[in-house]
């Protein structure tokens, strides 16, 4: 069975025709070509097909389109704005938090929800907000790095 | 031109480019989501594919039956073993023994037998369920020991013996001699468990067949070369029609080095439907996939006299390799080769066999056969410090090896930085004070009723015991020979000046995420004077770029870093003589930087880079200079003597602090300090990400990572069955980097990305003893296995917990060899393709 759905995201309204059991992250991937969010066991195990819904990280992977209608949906193309980086997204390419990478939409996007709820967080905080997030590369030091460094450049705009 | 392929560039240290903290030039497309990996790949009328497992770990296959599955709407081709050419092949050619789909005899659960193509996945795997296959069921053979027990069930009929891969023995220098002369002769027995890559992009291929017979497959592969050679094999199509992509892997640790099932079903669904065809691997399907960590069993004797020095090593090594050969020849030599490089070890004797049981194949995971053997030797360093009352650190000091010499082995070994690790991470951690205190503390040497550590924040937990320990390691900057012998380039690079002041580099190399593709614009950006960001690189296309090996054993910025420098010296020479003829001076006298080229006196004159491309190609022609790469020749002259060489070696110390919660067993790890020695630091911030990578993977080993097979399923498929640390078990990691300048690597470089791996798991396991008195002889260590140890020690029998018994199983007579120990190193040979 097949439904017709209004996606919002990244700011753009989308119309698409889906399967009712079509999960969000390959409505994204597939229907809507936003190939940036990646998937690593699509059980909801590794945190890496995060996006944000209404600005909480939600695991792709999991969320259905159908139950989506309305809510605004954030995905990593959408974090640059008019060409600017993010400061997350700056930081993670300045300090090598990213590594092959793949873990990197989904960091930077549960990042991006933390400190909207948390401006300052301690490590431990930037720690507890990234333990679902599996990145195998990295050992987290430079994600938690970058957080940091992320959080401390919005607290004082350059 | 200078002999010394880094020419007039060494010694010269103020350097541009080199030694800074530079972003990677792919982070930019990493960090908004625009890098395609290979399941990022859409072409026009693509049909996706789907393998059909098989769930027996060991059976004969009987009819396979598609007929129901072709039926299904929306299927475009079903194929079995029979659509294929009836090859067998492998990643060695000693181990010729896989088929992408089984005809025969599938050898564990995972076994490919059948692959679809269909108009979706859902679709693919629908008709997967449809494929009727009859199986006879053998008995499955699951551990080295039930292998040995049942020559009568034959996993393969090749090898060394009824289910034995192989079976290696090697011996340099008189052993018994050896350790007569010790004081101290210990033996010990350890355990490591198998564990997996985990790499968080799963494998996937898309492959698309021309109807003019060419084939090109962009794969998540770190070796896109040996796919090239192996495809053409087992698909019977030329080389020459067959072009290989690898895209940008989204990690690899030594899981996609080998050519795989679904690749070379999707190549012949391709050719059979005419369409592109993706298949894309699910999570459990790489459980399967694996070529992880051998699970290997240790016996080690070693002899010390009563300072600490060692008077000789023989170690025995059991590998269980799981279904399949692939790497595990090499695998088998890893777990006794490199032992000897890192201490003085004037004798040493070493056999190994690796015995096929019906599991996953084991291959190559970072460290490569290496880490077993690190664990057991640098445990047993300790368990010996302690018997001769030595400070484990200040003993490991006082018996580095020398540079610049020969192991018993024969191995050339060059600069060696061990030393200055050992000082860097026992200064930074507080080791001597640490060492001493806790010990006085007395967890580890009054069993009876120590006392608790004091309140942590967060925790009253007042059983838990503070523990230090500390490990060192070597490893490989790059394998000395190929997978398949030959006399060419191990790593090729082009490079082409354009008009436009802009340079392309064009080399095979893989970038898995360590940042080969950074290294390749950071190198000539040096040697050019221009900046990384002029630099274009174009990786891993069989059909545009020279061949590189591949991205495994370390060797990436080693030898695509020579060829990068040897092409950058070529161009450089060109450009520089016809900015001499202008400004009429020598070429000599040019310098290259900030986009220009000139005499440093008369800055002013200064040619802009992009005009002195100009005058270059006005007199050259076209620019473009090939720069190609062999590592000396420096096997051992004895049969086996292949395995083991490499350019360099890089060496690494590690201090661990944890504590152990003596009511639960549970460990808390602290701070890891690691120093390498990485020779130089072409970026230290990428430097130190592969060490930080490589001390978060030893953790997962040490702590909690292994498979577990039960009634001949692997019990735990799947990333929340199979643990792995997360932010909240991987601690605070202090890195120290060591800069050796090795006159064999590029700009002095030496490895960094699987190294420091190395020393943090036996680091642990001492850290462990030194809180609780409690001697882990085998990983990963649980807190069931730490109750276990101090429950034997309140019964006041040894605190040890590990494996009990080794296999009856004889080892071939050994090769025996004069011990080469001490001799001087080969000298730097003049490599081959110099200019
Ligand atoms: S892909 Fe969604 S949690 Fe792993
Ligand atoms: S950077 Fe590779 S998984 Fe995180």
């Amino acid at each position: 069975m097949k439904a017709r759905l209004s996606l919002t995201v990244n700011g753009e309204a989308h119309d698409v025709l889906v399967p009712v059991h079509k999960t969000l992250l390959e409505v994204l991937r597939e229907d809507l070509g936003l190939t940036g969010t990646k998937h690593g066991c699509e059980l909801g195990e590794c945190g890496t097909c995060t996006v944000l819904v209404d600005g909480a990280p939600v695991l792709s992977c999991l969320a259905l389109p159908v139950d989506l209608a309305g809510a605004t949906i954030t995905t990593v193309e959408g974090m640059a704005e008019g060409g600017r980086l993010h400061p997350l997204q700056q930081a993670f390419a300045e300090l090598g938090a990213a590594q092959c990478g793949y873990c990197t939409p989904g960091i930077l996007l549960t990042a991006q929800a933390l400190l909207a709820d948390r401006p300052s967080p301690t490590r431990q905080e930037i720690r507890e907000a990234l333990a679902g997030n599996l990145c195998r590369c990295t050992g987290y030091t430079k994600i938690l790095d970058a957080v940091e460094l992320a959080a401390l450049r919005i607290g004082v705009p350059r | 031109m200078s002999e010394d392929p880094r020419g007039s560039f060494e010694g010269k240290h103020e350097f541009t480019v080199i030694g800074q903290p530079l972003p990677k030039i792919d982070a930019w497309a990493k960090v908004i989501g625009e890098t395609k990996y290979a399941d990022d790949l859409f072409l026009p009328r693509m049909a996706y594919g789907r393998l059909l497992r098989s769930p027996h770990g060991h059976a004969r296959v009987g009819r396979v039956d598609t007929t129901r599955a072709r039926a299904l709407p929306g299927v475009y081709a079903v194929i079995t073993g029979a659509d294929l050419p009836r090859v067998r092949f492998g990643i060695l050619p000693v181990s010729q023994d896989e088929e992408a789909l089984c005809t025969e005899k599938v050898r564990m659960v995972g076994d490919a037998v059948a692959a679809v193509a269909a108009v979706d996945e859902e679709t693919a795997e629908r008709a997967c369920r449809l494929i009727d296959v009859e199986y006879e069921p053998l008995p499955a053979l699951m551990s080295i020991e039930e292998s040995l027990a049942h020559p009568e069930v034959r996993i393969h009929e090749y090898g060394d013996g009824p289910n034995v891969h192989k079976n290696v023995s090697l011996q340099f220098g008189d052993i018994e001699a050896a350790f007569a002369r010790a004081d101290l002769v210990r033996e010990d027995v350890f355990f490591f468990e198998g564990n997996t890559h985990l790499p968080m992009e799963q494998h996937a291929a898309v492959a698309a067949a021309g109807p003019d017979g060419k084939l090109t497959l962009w794969s998540s592969t770190q070796t896109p070369h040996y796919v090239h050679r192996l495809l053409a094999k087992i698909l019977e199509t030329p080389a020459a029609h067959i072009r290989v992509v690898a895209t940008p892997v989204g990690g690899g640790f030594g899981g996609k080095l080998d050519p795989f099932a679904h690749e070379i079903a999707a190549c012949r669904l391709s050719q059979l439907t005419g369409r592109p065809v993706k298949i894309a691997c699910t999570r459990e399907e790489v459980f399967y996939i694996h070529r992880g960590r051998h699970p290997v069993l240790m016996w080690i004797k070693t002899g010390f006299t009563r300072d600490g020095d060692i008077t000789g090593c023989h170690l025995r090594t059991w590998l269980d390799g799981g279904a399949y050969g692939s790497y595990g020849v090499a695998s088998t030599f890893y777990t006794g080769v490199i032992n000897p490089v890192t201490y003085k070890m004037p004798v040493y004797k070493f056999e190994g066999a690796r015995i096929f049981t019906n599991k996953p194949p084991c291959g190559p995971k970072r460290g490569h056969g290496t880490p077993q053997p690190r664990f057991a030797l640098e445990c047993q360093l300790d368990k010996a410090a302690e018997q001769l009352g030595l400070d484990p650190a200040e003993m490991r000091k006082r018996i580095l090896a020398e540079p610049f010499t020969k192991t018993a082995n024969h191995l050339t070994v060059t600069t060696i930085g061990l030393g200055e690790c050992i000082d860097r991470v026992v200064e930074a951690s507080g080791w001597r004070t640490k060492w001493r205190g806790f010990r006085s503390e007395g967890a580890s040497t009054a069993p009876s009723e120590p006392p608790p550590e004091p309140g942590r924040a967060g925790g009253a937990r007042a059983r838990t015991r503070r523990g230090i320990g500390i490990a060192c390691s070597a490893y490989l900057t790059g394998a000395g020979t190929a997978v398949y012998w030959n006399n060419m380039p191990h790593s090729g690079v082009i490079l082409r000046a354009d008009r436009s002041g802009g340079v392309a580099v064009l080399c095979g190399a893989t970038d898995i995420g360590q940042g080969s593709d950074s290294i390749l614009a950071y190198l000539p950006a040096e040697i050019l004077g221009i900046d990384p960001k002029d630099v274009h690189v174009h990786p891993a296309d069989t059909s545009l770029t020279p061949v590189d090996l591949g991205s495994y054993s370390s060797r990436v910025t080693l030898m695509c870093g020579m060829a990068a420098i040897q092409a950058s010296q070529r161009l450089r020479e060109v450009i520089a003589q016809a900015v001499a003829r202008k400004l009429e001076v020598e070429p000599g006298a040019l310098a290259f930087r900030e986009r220009k080229v000139g005499v440093a006196a008369d800055w002013e004159r200064a040619v802009p880079f992009a005009q002195a491309v100009e005058l270059a190609e006005t007199t050259h022609g076209v620019l473009a200079f090939a720069g190609s790469y062999a590592p000396p020749k420096r096997a051992g002259k004895y049969k086996g003597g292949g395995v083991g060489p490499s350019p360099c070696y890089s060496y690494s110390a590690c201090v661990v602090e944890l504590s152990v919660d003596e009511e639960t067993g549970e460990i808390e790890l602290h701070d890891v300090w690691i120093g390498h020695d990485l020779g130089r630091a072409l970026n230290p911030l990428l430097a130190e990400g592969q060490i930080e990578g490589s001390v978060y993977m030893g953790i997962g080993e040490a702590l909690m990572e292994g498979q577990i097979f039960r009634k001949g399923v692997h019990k735990n498929p799947s990333l929340l069955e199979y643990k792995s640390p997360t932010t909240l078990e991987t601690p605070e990691i202090h890195t120290f980097l060591v800069e050796t300048d090795d006159p064999e690597g590029p700009f002095g470089a030496k490895e960094a990305g699987q190294g420091p791996l190395l020393p943090v798991i036996p680091a642990i396991a001492n850290a462990v003893y030194h809180a609780v008195g409690v001697r882990c002889d085998e990983v990963p260590i649980t807190p069931e296995m730490i109750l276990k140890g101090l429950e034997l020690r309140r019964q006041g029998r040894p605190a040890r917990v590990g494996p009990a018994r080794i296999p009856v199983f004889t080892f071939k007579a050994p090769v025996v060899v004069e011990s080469a120990f001490g001799q001087p190193a080969d000298a730097i040979a003049v490599r081959p393709f110099q200019p």
